[in-house]
């Protein structure tokens, strides 16, 4: 049993100065690995974070979850060590590794003491370059996903998010499940997963990031010394992305899942990607939205003065692609009408009428406030660093962020609004009893 | 001066613990009261978790609207937690702004309103809230379980509490519990982060020291009995999984067994974390997990040990493989206690869980929100050197401890067995 939180949806992310070119080691390796690396002599250990291009992109319809099968099954079994070796090695010291699949890339992390981190980092590219798949421990891990996916199809949360998928990315590769589905993930042979990580797994587009107690250029050679020699020549481009196609009207779909209590809400649509100019201005008015306080205008709507959920807040994607922007909620089932009512009373608000001069700086002094606290830990600096390289926002990006946030304009955050949102052009999904 | 913390009692009772950490320019501020769920009587469970929601709902200098926005505008971060034993709201600010937070808390302890229409729009909010946890079947096992566990002790409801009672409590039930237990003799401040603490001491004082004290709070006087029997408790739900939650009755933190036990479980389920902020670690190499989910009778095996003022659970939760059969995992799960109880485990074992453990430490650490919750957290059920001596008492276990553990508690006899049956229903479920 767990504390019970005052808000799950607001669980905090970890908590630092803000780095920039003169204290973060960029490094290009031959091989085309990027790496990063920051020091933190404050702290006894060593974060390390990155991703590959192998993400479920790559994979047919037929095979679905492919990739996060592959990328789960790298720690089961090298040609050098055993499955039982591997995790022997890493917790006895209590250090933690892990790979996942993703849509567009694989990202893996892990942590240790400082003085661990070459044990650490030889793991990393033993379980990268030499994944031997095992067959038993294979179908093993077979047995996990599958279980995983029949508690996936009681999950009202998560069930409504795939059926919003599912509407919104009709006919768009982000309307796939990462993880697929109970049959495409059946299919799946020990040959299947070999060939995607023979194909897909190489160091162009590589990019890791390590932060704590260790000298940057240090880290650097590190990485070098355990990945540099890594080569793949027949590492394919990651595919085009199609715009998604613009819903026309409401798109609703309702999932049942018999005796269950509560009914979890998912609406929305396509939102901007994270490199788009528009970007910082949805972000902000999202903040407005269903974020700032408790949960912004869709909280106070919602859970404040109607008091129909514990959670009612809204999201925004911002990724590689165009990412959903989507307002998600937990009602009791008798609810749901009428809070998916209030929260498109909302959006009609948000896309007709400027925010006030208020709530935007508001939130603006909230992104420029919160910074540091996101950047506290290893962990927190590391995620941080690695977004500057996916979306190539570039090294002083941190330090720019304030006049950044601060040049948005109401008139900006409701034009951008009006573009990407609709009050009757929304995808909604709810999963829930009958 | 213990571990680099500052620890002074304020003439009214209020309990302040400050510690200087100058490595970002943040501080967190928390505020302990030491009432839960385990202060609760039928008809009000619950209550302490709905007090904890009605905190945030506003005082006649800090409307409910204000608050939130406020510490956002900051580019702070706040939250609450409400446990068996205790209630704590934090704050982590930006240095500079940490006087918002001592003010918003020295209000709260007193003036908050409890506004009849608030306190009516939060019961639905709360009652939302459990239903969210009804929908996952290791929270309606959990609490079945705890409820077969404890007849007499207060242990035996949910902290969310019973939804009879979410129904019908009143606002005076509200206000008269946040009236006897938020008073400053029954609180802990504990203040971790980029501040000078001569000052901070002033500044607190000025700020709490007016909070006149209270009545000291009762203590629950229900003692569970001794457990004289297996007790099992099945339940049914959607679904196709399996649950398996054992939970057997263990000692209070306080108590000289409950070190051994932490080594006991780390041994049996993997590592286990004092952090509330900065994770843990796998537990791949775990006798559990190797001799259930590598024998292909479990897919995932976790377990823990809470640190409470009186004895409470140790929990160890299987979710079991598609395959295999309940009576299977308990079988296999009963030969490595029995390996445990036949034999001392080997010194090298014990000596990898203080490493983890010390790794953990590391980790946590790193988050000055994480090292302002440590501060508070052992005073609750213990004091502050139960928290600074945890290493050494670690350290102390040695295997024949743990063997003696194993012996005492892991019986059938003083275990709750727990079952989640799925039911296929037949109709369309994805």
């Amino acid at each position: 049993m767990n504390p019970r939180y005052r808000n799950q949806e607001l669980a905090p992310d970890n908590l630092g100065s803000l780095p920039g070119a003169d204290d973060v080691t960029r490094a290009e390796l031959p091989n085309g690995i990027v790496v990063l690396a920051r020091s933190n002599f404050n702290s006894m250990s060593a974060v390390i974070s990155g991703y590959l291009q192998a993400g479920s992109l790559f994979e047919s319809d037929e095979l679905l979850g492919l990739a996060g099968y592959t990328a789960s099954a790298l720690m089961r079994g090298t040609t050098q060590h055993s499955f039982a070796e591997i995790y022997e090695s890493l917790e006895s010291i209590g250090a933690s590794l892990g790979f996942n699949g993703g849509t567009h890339t694989t990202s893996f992390g892990g942590r240790a003491l400082a003085e661990d981190l070459d044990l650490l980092l030889g793991t990393l590219a033993e379980t990268m370059l030499n994944p031997a798949f095992p067959e038993d421990q294979m179908q093993r891990l077979k047995n996990q996903l599958l279980t995983g996916l029949a508690i996936r199809a009681q999950d009202t949360r998560e069930m409504a998010s795939l059926a919003f998928d599912q509407i919104v990315y009709h006919g768009h590769p982000y309307s796939r499940p990462e993880d697929g589905y109970p049959e495409t993930v059946q299919r799946i042979t020990p040959e299947h997963l070999a060939e995607f990580h023979q194909r897909h797994y190489g160091p162009r587009g590589m990019v890791i990031t390590i932060v704590g107690a260790i000298d940057p250029q240090l880290a650097v050679e590190k990485v070098s010394r355990v990945l540099g020699d890594w080569n793949n020549p027949d590492q394919p481009e990651p595919p085009e992305l199609p715009a998604p196609a613009e819903l026309e009207s409401l798109a609703e779909s309702a999932i049942d899942i018999p005796g269950k209590s509560q009914a979890d809400i998912v609406l929305g649509a396509a939102g901007p990607q994270r490199r788009s100019p528009d970007y910082l201005a949805a972000a902000l008015g999202n903040n407005v939205l269903g974020r700032f306080g408790m949960m912004g205008r869709i909280g106070d709507s919602v859970r404040e003065k109607a008091g129909l959920a514990y959670y009612a807040s809204s999201h925004l994607s911002g990724g590689i692609g165009p990412g959903p922007w989507y307002v998600s909620a937990g009602v009791n089932p008798a609810n749901v009408e009428q809070a998916i009512s209030l929260i498109r009373q909302e959006i009609a608000r948000f896309v007709e009428e400027p925010v006030t001069a208020e709530e935007l700086s508001d939130s603006q002094a909230n992104f420029i406030g919160s910074l540091p606290l996101s950047l506290e830990s290893n962990h927190g600096v590391a995620s941080a660093l690695l977004n500057l390289e996916r979306y190539q926002l570039g090294l002083d990006y941190y330090r720019r962020y304030p006049d950044l946030i601060r040049a948005v304009t109401r008139e900006q955050v409701l034009e951008t609004a009006s573009r990407y949102l609709h009050p009757d052009r929304l995808g909604v999904a709810v999963a829930g009893p009958p | 001066m213990v571990n680099g913390t500052e620890i002074h009692t304020l003439s009214n009772g209020l309990q302040v613990m400050l510690k200087e950490i100058h490595t970002a320019p943040l501080i967190s501020h928390w505020v302990w009261y030491r009432v839960g769920s385990r202060n609760e009587r039928p008809g009000t469970t619950g209550v302490s978790h709905w007090v904890e929601h009605m905190q945030f709902k506003g005082t006649p200098q800090f409307p409910a609207s204000v608050l939130d926005k406020a510490i956002s505008r900051e580019g702070g971060y706040w939250n609450a937690f409400t446990f068996l034993d205790w209630t704590t709201y934090f704050e982590t600010m930006p240095a500079a702004k940490i006087d918002l937070a001592l003010q918003l808390e020295v209000d709260r302890m007193l003036n908050s309103l409890f506004d009849p229409e608030e306190v009516d729009s939060e019961r639905t909010v709360i009652i939302s809230e459990r239903q969210g946890n009804e929908n996952e079947p290791l929270f309606v096992l959990g609490e079945e379980v705890q409820a077969a566990a404890f007849r007499v002790h207060p242990y035996h409801h949910e902290i969310i509490g019973d939804m009879a009672d979410l129904r019908t409590m009143q606002r005076e039930d509200l206000y008269n519990h946040y009236r006897a237990y938020y008073v400053p003799n029954n609180a802990v401040l504990a203040i971790a982060g980029d501040f000078e603490a001569g000052e901070m001491l002033a500044r607190v004082k000025e700020m709490f020291e007016p909070v006149p004290s209270g009545e000291a709070p009762p203590a629950p006087q229900r003692a569970e009995p001794e457990q004289s029997g297996e007790r099992r408790v099945t339940v049914s739900g959607p679904g196709e999984t399996t649950f398996l939650q054992i939970a057997y009755r263990s000692p209070a933190a306080s108590d000289p067994d409950f070190f051994p036990y932490l080594v006991a479980d780390s041994l049996l389920t993997g590592a286990s974390s004092l952090n509330m902020f900065g994770g843990g670690i796998s537990n791949k190499t775990s006798r559990l997990y190797q001799a259930l989910v590598e024998a292909d009778l479990a897919v995932t095996v976790s377990g823990g040990l809470m640190a409470t003022i009186d004895p409470y659970l140790h929990n160890i939760v299987i979710t079991l493989h598609p395959q295999a059969t309940t009576d299977q995992a308990i079988a296999v799960l009963e030969d490595e206690l029995k390996r445990l109880q036949d034999a001392p485990p080997p010194a090298a074992e014990l000596e990898r869980a203080v490493k983890q453990a010390r790794a953990l430490f590391a980790y946590g650490s790193e988050s000055i929100t994480n090292q302002g919750f440590w501060m508070g957290y052992a005073e609750m059920f213990a004091d502050y050197g139960w928290f600074t001596g945890y290493l050494d008492q670690l350290a102390a276990v040695n295997p024949e401890d743990v063997q003696r553990i194993a012996q005492t508690y892991l019986l059938p006899h003083n275990r709750v067995l727990g079952v989640y049956h799925p039911e296929e229903d037949g109709r369309r479920s994805a």
